[in-house]
């Protein structure tokens, strides 16, 4: 760790992209698939909506995309902070 | 060939791998028992993840829970794989940086205290042991099913297993078994769908399927099953019921399944924290290609149902009974499903007898009830094969398949409890003086304990047996994960706050359990009967967990800040769990 200043950016920018992961998330799933459904009911899929979509394959897909994007933006978080492991 | 000769040869040759790997990856020092030396490659490990997150009850039951309610049961799907999201970001990598091999350890540790850790091992044990009763009981159902010993043998027979790669190999033993566990279980699992898939829509892909067109009305999938139910008097198989009830619900699955400490020290094993991350996106991709399929099985299983029980449509004769498919006779002998032709008409007619619509249309038609008097939900993924009409290899495929999924979940909830009694308790509060040969040998007589008490448990399920399994979520929801989350991503939680939290979490979530489930789930004891009516705000108490975790949260944040903030060392080790560097180094003690 270089200094104080660079470990609070770390960190600061960690809580950001997990806030922004977790907002997208929430809409992905609690949002279309549950709560937000009739907005989106017009939309339709396969003999149903959109809605029914996300809450039984969209959510998971989404879910895989955000760990995976998450550990590729905080593994390169790491190098540039020079707080990965050799 | 008969079936059930096939039967034994697919388990037989799926034990015979498992032990194989049992010899091959003995462990040889705490390390390799607790956290597989922590060389697991991060595919590898999300492989055994997938294998250990998912039990009898995601294998079994839960397409069989979404084939029979629909839309709303989307929570299991939903809840069970968002929690991921939450484990990714919130504590797998940290975990993995403070590199202890026991969940309760970092409890203890950030919050120095030992009565936090007391508090997080008894926590660990009630979730553990919950959930490994049913592991057990499915394999002994399974293994009465499918090789035709009686239940009780069949539950001898995975314990045995069970103990011979466990206590031999421990978690590096589990691991690899877990791996060759999640291969056989998948392909059980997706096999027979492909084939229902491609039978009704033409797609081989089951979760595209769902949302083909159905080969014989032309129209989507979807809209041929609304269809058949509503001709029938059920509840239509897309539409919501009540959205805030259903979201809560997820959120309790999802905070759950982020809490569980069996899954957390999966974790443990991967050489660097960028391994974690990663590894919790593997296991993901893993664990969808079960969860993609499952929605499809259910809702491809409930039309083939329909339509054997209506082979001439709803308008037409419902079935002879004599027409009936063998796997009726099959099924009906292990009492989980049942006919009854109650007019007597030799016909069998399956409907929703509770529709006031139907009720007109029976009268009218000469029926005088349901006919189909018991189906139950466990048949739906077990049966499929046969109500598809596949060979006799993919039924023997999913009984090993069956198997796979009960004994890898089994046995990371074993090791999850063996090395909290072996390390947190033996070692750091009753004999810490204990040397490092002394501490293997006593996390393979605990590991061998808890097998030993999960097969009596098994044999005797209590009465409550499922009633616990709310219980187990609840209280990961509302004890451990709130707990690990504020001692990574807060400094000012203190011993005092962390404990009084976890605490007041489980007290709330265990009371009001209590009194709609009964005192520790004695029938009969419950203050309040377990009615929509009574219900707290309307909150049923499967779906308590959340509210259990805000309350944990909100009573460490009131009185970590009315009283003093934890020591600097230990401001200073939060500091270090959240950077990646110094991973390696911190693997002893």
């Amino acid at each position: 760790m270089a200094d104080k200043s660079s470990a609070n950016a770390y960190w600061a920018a960690n809580k950001r992209i997990i806030t922004i992961s977790l907002v997208i998330w929430f809409f992905c799933s609690f949002g279309f698939g549950i709560i937000l459904r009739p907005l989106i009911a017009g939309i339709g899929v396969g003999g149903t909506d959109l809605g029914f979509w996300f809450a039984q394959q969209g959510s998971i897909l989404v879910f895989i995309l955000l760990i995976f994007n998450y550990a590729r933006y905080m593994n390169s978080l790491d190098r540039e902070h020079g707080v990965d492991e050799q | 060939m008969d079936q059930t000769t096939l039967n034994f040869i697919f388990v037989g040759a799926s034990f015979a791998l498992y032990f194989g790997i049992a010899i091959w990856a003995r462990a040889g020092s705490t390390s390799e028992f607790y956290a597989a030396g922590r060389g697991v490659n991060p595919v590898i490990n999300g492989m055994a993840t997938a294998a250990d997150w998912m039990s009898a009850a995601s294998f079994i039951s839960m397409a069989g829970l979404i084939a029979f309610v629909g839309y709303t049961n989307s929570s299991f799907l939903m809840g069970w794989t968002g929690g991921y999201v939450l484990m990714a970001m919130l504590l797998a990598p940290y975990l993995r940086k403070f590199g202890k091999f026991t969940v309760p350890e970092f409890i203890g540790d950030r919050y120095y205290s030992t009565t936090a850790r007391v508090v997080a091992v008894i926590c660990l044990i009630v979730i553990s042991v919950t959930y490994v009763i049913g592991q057990m009981t499915g394999a002994g159902v399974a293994f009465s099913r499918f090789l035709e010993v009686d239940a009780t043998t069949g539950l001898f027979i995975a314990s045995a297993t069970v103990f011979v790669y466990a206590v031999l190999g421990g978690m590096k033993g589990i691991t690899y078994t877990q791996v060759a566990q999640y291969c056989v279980l998948i392909v059980a699992y997706t096999i027979p769908a492909v084939f229902i898939s491609l039978q009704l829509t033409g797609n081989p892909i089951p979760g595209l399927g769902l949302f083909s067109t159905h080969a014989g009305t032309g129209e989507p999938l979807l809209v041929t099953l609304n269809g058949l139910l509503d001709d029938l008097g059920f509840n239509s198989y897309t539409t919501s019921t009540n959205p805030w009830l259903m979201a809560l619900f997820t959120l309790s699955l999802m905070i759950g399944t982020a809490g569980l400490p069996h899954v957390i020290i999966r974790f443990f094993t991967v050489p660097k924290v960028a391994d974690a991350r990663w590894s919790a996106g593997w296991a993901l991709v893993f664990i969808a290609l079960l969860y993609l399929t499952a929605p499809a099985v259910g809702a491809m299983a409930r039309l083939n149902i329909m339509t054997t029980m209506w082979p001439e449509g709803v308008q037409g004769e419902a079935v002879q009974q004599e027409d009936l498919p063998d796997w009726f006779q099959t099924w009906a002998v292990t009492g989980l499903l049942a006919v009854e032709d109650k007019n007597g008409d030799g016909r069998i007619q399956y409907y929703n007898e509770g529709s006031a619509d139907m009720q007109a249309l029976a009268a009218e038609r000469g029926w005088q009830g349901n006919e189909l008097v018991t189906f139950n939900r466990d048949i739906l993924v077990l049966a499929n094969p046969e109500i598809a009409q596949l060979p006799g290899w993919v039924i023997a495929l999913i009984a090993a398949g069956g198997l796979a999924a009960a004994l890898s979940t089994a046995a990371g909830l074993l090791l999850a409890i063996s090395s909290a009694i072996s390390h947190d308790l033996i070692k750091s509060t009753l004999n810490p003086g204990i040397s490092e040969k002394g501490e293997l040998l006593a996390a393979r007589i605990s590991m061998a304990g808890a097998i030993a008490l999960a097969t009596y448990l098994g044999l005797n399920p209590p009465g409550f047996a499922a009633q616990t399994v709310a219980l187990a979520f609840g209280l990961a929801a509302a004890s451990l994960f709130p707990a690990l989350m504020m001692g990574i991503f807060s400094k000012r939680i203190n011993s005092a706050g962390a404990t009084w939290g976890m605490l007041a979490g489980l007290i709330v979530t265990c009371l009001y359990l209590f009194t709609y489930l009964g005192w520790f789930f004695i029938p009969g004891t419950n203050m309040l009967e377990n009615t929509a009516s009574n219900y707290l705000f309307g909150i049923p108490p499967t779906h308590f967990g959340p509210i259990g975790a805000a309350v944990n949260f909100l009573v460490a944040y009131l009185v970590s800040n009315a009283t003093e903030e934890p020591p600097q060392e230990i401001q200073d080790l939060v500091e270090s769990v959240r950077i990646p560097r110094g991973a390696g180094a911190a693997t002893g003690h």
